[in-house]
């Protein structure tokens, strides 16, 4: 496979949108991906597994006045394209008619033409790259208290994609990625207490990766927790770190796509132009911002990325559409080009692309935990995709992390204890956002600081 | 509808394993998968999202020692099976390995199927949805939104190693999910049930899909006067089918045997102790007949079986996959599961639940109490194998004062570890009931079954808003 944008998934998607009208839609949208991924985990210094994996496939998204139907197949032949065409007409005229459900128009603007895809990448052989994750490895189980490592995990992707449409929709790009991650045990010996702590790096390149940070911070985070015990339950400040904050933010910008907000399924609908935070935050989803792995020259209908605030100085400022959700809004509402899409098997939906928390100015971390003196500080939380109700705004999810003392140390571990709020009280209980922000692969591609939550209920002893 | 031939044929699947052990190996996998998925949902009253999908492709694995090479393709032609075998070899570099001749194709067990989905209409199905969108607004006037999905997928698999094993397994499920949302004054609140089965279009005829929907109106409307759940320490009753998500996550993750040979287990060096009750007496069975995690073989070509976990209370053994068991020196318990050609079986768990009890009914578990908390079904949850401890959250919750059930609750967490949650399980009762999980671990997402009757849990913590 070439590191350019493939002429050849172009070629399939005009064949598949010819295809389609064909087979008797009335308009019809194309997008083909081809890629190629690497991936190792590492277990004691030995490759436990290696993967090389080429993966193409097609969807193919139809129209029949106001019915939408969609099609995949891994199939590219021309059989292949036309079976997955005629699935696609058929599968249009089981549904019921939308009048707002008509096919995306091209943009007038033009699509980003930053590069997604790191030269460096390229360079980097299958045995670098077993080296790095073995480093990481190396350097998570030299970290103080550390018994052993689970799997150290090192992947990459290369992709191409392509998307046609009969309105003139289109365009195609070449991304890359990499990641690595592992899960550190800390053990006090003898039967004593055992924690684990995740330590992550990603970006466009294995180059970009430092081996010694990411094996470095699942050893601290493991030992960190050792010892941990239940704290009493009460209501206090807390402190998120930007993993967790990251996760909320992922949330929230899930709540904030217009298809959730227009079906009624968003806490935050009919909300737009009031406060539904404190003044200090501002979130932002950025399609095309530099450091996010989400970035691309275009959403999953073709239309350049693009920046949108959700939430300016607290107040709802918009939310996310793409060319249904701003039809039906109406009223010269228009695509923030946030459709997205899961691969070619899923057909594009709304939703958010690269969420940023803009920091604050001049907070440090341990600036925002002497402000949290005598709360907790939230490390790691688990349950969130069952402990938050999406309609309703209200979670209960399980946490680890450390108290906090008053004068704003960390002190002893805590575990098996819950936070429990509501999104809409605890973007109003904001206090302080910190000014050292980092992305996250966690709630999508998310970069966050550590954000204060002046008053939180813990769920304890 | 079951097809006799395997996905390719034997001669093929030879040359390929071969082909894949010339640079070496102890042994090697050609898996092969076919997939043909349908689904859509109603939303706003509204047919939309059908979407049908063909998956075709094919994972060759090579297993030198301890490590595994991997490579998937798409497509099932020679060339594209050549293209993985020398991918998935390329990073070895021996002598070549002499695959041992394939036996006779063994085919998995199949479910019965009395309507093949794929012979009733898209537009029944719409139809059905239609139903359902219905009857869940019809569960109160204080609805303000339904919507449901309905999904089928047939899944057709060959695999061959170089250990003589070949065989097939055909696998069809169909399931319908219906959500209801409920709203008062500020209130919102959401009702979600659930109906799947590896099973036909039948799972869903005679009412069973209205009753689906029924439920989950109902649990909206209930849920709609709950008050904010109790924090603190308290017996807890899980109940039947969904509930059994709790023994999934508490005690099935950690007796999967990768976790455990890796030490990242609490249950790692447990076999043969006493970890519950000696009442208590837990499986992992892949041949509950049409169970959502039901399959004739696992993705290794094991015959699926029925594996005690807990007897008398005591840890009575693991789940391996092929890999798993011979560094063990076992043999595979069939749960060698992989959520597509596209992944690594891994050892996962197939329909996992607490067996019931004889006598005690789920009203006496319930009548002892004094002040405890009754979760009749969870949104979901997760553990963290290695230290136990593990977290869900409860969808459908209620107080329970003097041996009854009294108030719903709302936004309850059940928190805990693993073998502490296990010792305190003091009642099972009589009642069984198997329902739809998705189990997600190493990125790789398959179909559980979740099961049990009402359990009682002498005490654990339940995180609320209400301190």
């Amino acid at each position: 496979m070439s590191a350019e944008p493939g002429e050849e998934l172009e070629a399939v998607c005009e064949r598949a949108v010819s295809s389609a009208l064909d087979a008797g839609a009335g308009d019809a949208e194309a997008f083909a991906e081809d890629s190629r991924s690497f991936s190792a985990e590492i277990f004691e210094g030995q490759v436990e597994s290696l993967t090389e994996s080429g993966s193409r496939g097609l969807g193919v998204r139809v129209w029949i006045d106001g019915r939408v139907g969609y099609a995949f197949a891994t199939d590219l032949s021309d059989e292949g394209i036309r079976l997955t065409c005629a699935d696609a007409v058929e599968a249009a005229r089981v549904a019921d008619a939308d009048r707002f459900a008509t096919a995306p128009e091209p943009s007038n603007e033009p699509a980003s033409d930053a590069s997604f895809s790191e030269p460096s990448f390229f360079d980097w052989t299958p045995e670098r790259k077993l080296e790095l994750a073995k480093r990481v490895e190396q350097v998570a189980l030299a970290g103080d208290r550390i018994e052993a490592v689970e799997s150290t995990h090192y992947a990459d992707e290369l992709s191409n994609v392509a998307i046609r449409s009969s309105r003139g929709v289109e365009g195609a790009f070449t991304a890359t990625a990499s990641f690595a991650y592992l899960q550190a045990i800390a053990s006090e010996g003898d039967g004593g207490d055992r924690q684990t702590g995740l330590g992550f790096g990603m970006g466009r390149s294995p180059e970009t990766l430092d081996a010694e940070a990411i094996g470095a911070e699942a050893a601290e985070r493991a030992a960190s927790l050792l010892g941990a015990s239940k704290p009493a339950s009460r209501t206090c400040p807390v402190v998120l770190d930007p993993t967790v904050a990251a996760s909320f933010a992922g949330f929230i910008g899930g709540l904030l796509s217009a298809d959730s907000v227009q079906r009624g399924r968003s806490p935050f609908a009919g909300r737009l132009g009031e406060p539904i935070a404190a003044d200090l935050l501002t979130l932002v989803d950025d399609g095309a911002a530099p450091g996010g792995l989400a970035s691309a020259p275009f959403d999953a209908e073709g239309m350049p990325a693009g920046r949108t605030a959700l939430i300016e100085a607290g107040e709802l400022s918009a939310y996310l559409h793409d060319s249904y959700t701003a039809r039906r809004e109406g009223e010269g509402v228009r695509s923030t080009a946030n459709a997205g899409r899961a691969g070619f098997r899923s057909a594009p939906s709304v939703g958010p692309t690269n969420l940023i928390v803009e920091p604050g100015v001049d907070l440090r971390f341990e600036d925002l935990l002497v402000e949290a003196g005598g709360g907790v500080l939230i490390t790691d939380v688990s349950g969130l995709h069952s402990g938050v109700n999406p309609v309703s705004g209200q979670f209960s999810v399980g946490a680890t992390g450390r108290l906090i003392s008053a004068g704003g140390d960390l002190a002893d571990p805590i575990d098996e204890f819950t936070i429990a709020s509501d999104l809409q009280s605890m973007l109003r209980a904001i206090t302080s956002i910190g000014s050292e922000p980092r992305w996250v692969p966690f709630g999508g591609s998310v970069s966050t600081p550590a954000i204060l939550v002046g008053e939180m209920a813990i769920g304890g002893s | 509808m079951a097809s006799d031939d395997p996905l390719v044929p034997s001669e093929l699947a030879e040359r390929v394993i071969a082909r894949a052990l010339r640079n070496g190996g102890d042994w090697a996998e050609l898996f092969c998968e076919q997939r043909s998925s349908f689904g859509l949902s109603i939303d706003e009253s509204r047919v939309e999202g059908v979407t049908r999908g063909r998956d075709l492709g094919a994972g060759v694995r090579v297993v030198s020692g301890e490590t595994s090479y991997f490579a998937h393709v798409d497509g099932l032609a020679e060339a594209d099976l050549e293209r993985a075998a020398d991918a998935a070899s390329a990073a070895l570099s021996g002598e070549r390995t002499e695959p041992t001749a394939l036996s006779a194709l063994v085919r998995g067990e199949p479910q019965p199927i009395e309507t093949d989905p794929a012979d009733v209409t898209a537009d029944r199905k719409a139809d059905l949805l239609r139903a359902c969108d219905e009857r869940a607004r019809a569960a109160g006037a204080e609805i303000t939104q339904a919507s449901a999905s309905y999904s089928e997928a047939r899944r057709r698999i060959t695999v061959a190693n170089s250990l003589g094993t070949f065989a097939s397994d055909d696998r069809l499920r169909t399931r319908l999910g219906v959500q209801a949302v409920a709203a008062r004054d500020d209130r919102v609140e959401t009702g979600f049930e659930t109906r799947g089965a590896h099973r036909g279009f039948e799972l869903l005829a005679d009412g069973a899909a209205e009753a689906t929907a029924d439920a989950a109106g109902r649990a909206a409307v209930t849920m709609l006067g709950a008050d904010p759940a109790p924090a603190g320490t308290m017996p807890v009753v899980v109940g039947d089918g969904f509930g059994g998500v709790l023994f999934h996550e508490m005690t099935g993750h950690g007796v999967e045997a990768d976790h455990v040979q890796k030490g990242a287990s609490v249950y790692a060096g447990m076999i043969g102790e006493q970890v519950a009750d000696p009442s208590l007496v837990a499986y992992d069975d892949g041949r509950l007949p049409h169970e959502w995690g039901t399959e004739g073989t696992d993705d290794e070509g094991t015959p699926t079986q029925r594996t005690p976990i807990i007897e008398g209370g005591r840890l009575t053994g693991l789940l391996y996959d092929l890999i798993r068991a011979r560094k063990d020196g076992v043999a595979s318990t069939a749960n060698g599961r992989r959520q597509s050609f596209r992944h690594l079986p891994i050892p996962r768990m197939t329909n996992t639940y607490i067996a019931p009890s004889s006598d005690t009914t789920p009203a006496a578990l319930i009548g002892d109490v004094s002040r405890g908390f009754y979760a009749v079904s969870f949104a979901g949850g997760q553990v963290d194998p290695t230290t136990g401890d593990f977290v869900f959250g409860v969808s459908e919750g209620y107080l329970i004062e003097n041996g009854e059930v009294t108030r719903p609750c709302r936004g309850a967490t059940l928190i805990g570890n693993c073998l502490a949650a296990l010792r305190a399980i003091d009642g099972v009762a009589n009642d069984f009931d198997v329902r739809t999980g998705f189990c997600g671990k190493g990125g790789q997402s398959v179909p559980v079954g979740v099961g049990q009757g009402h359990v009682r849990i002498a005490e654990l913590t339940v995180g609320g808003t209400s301190v």
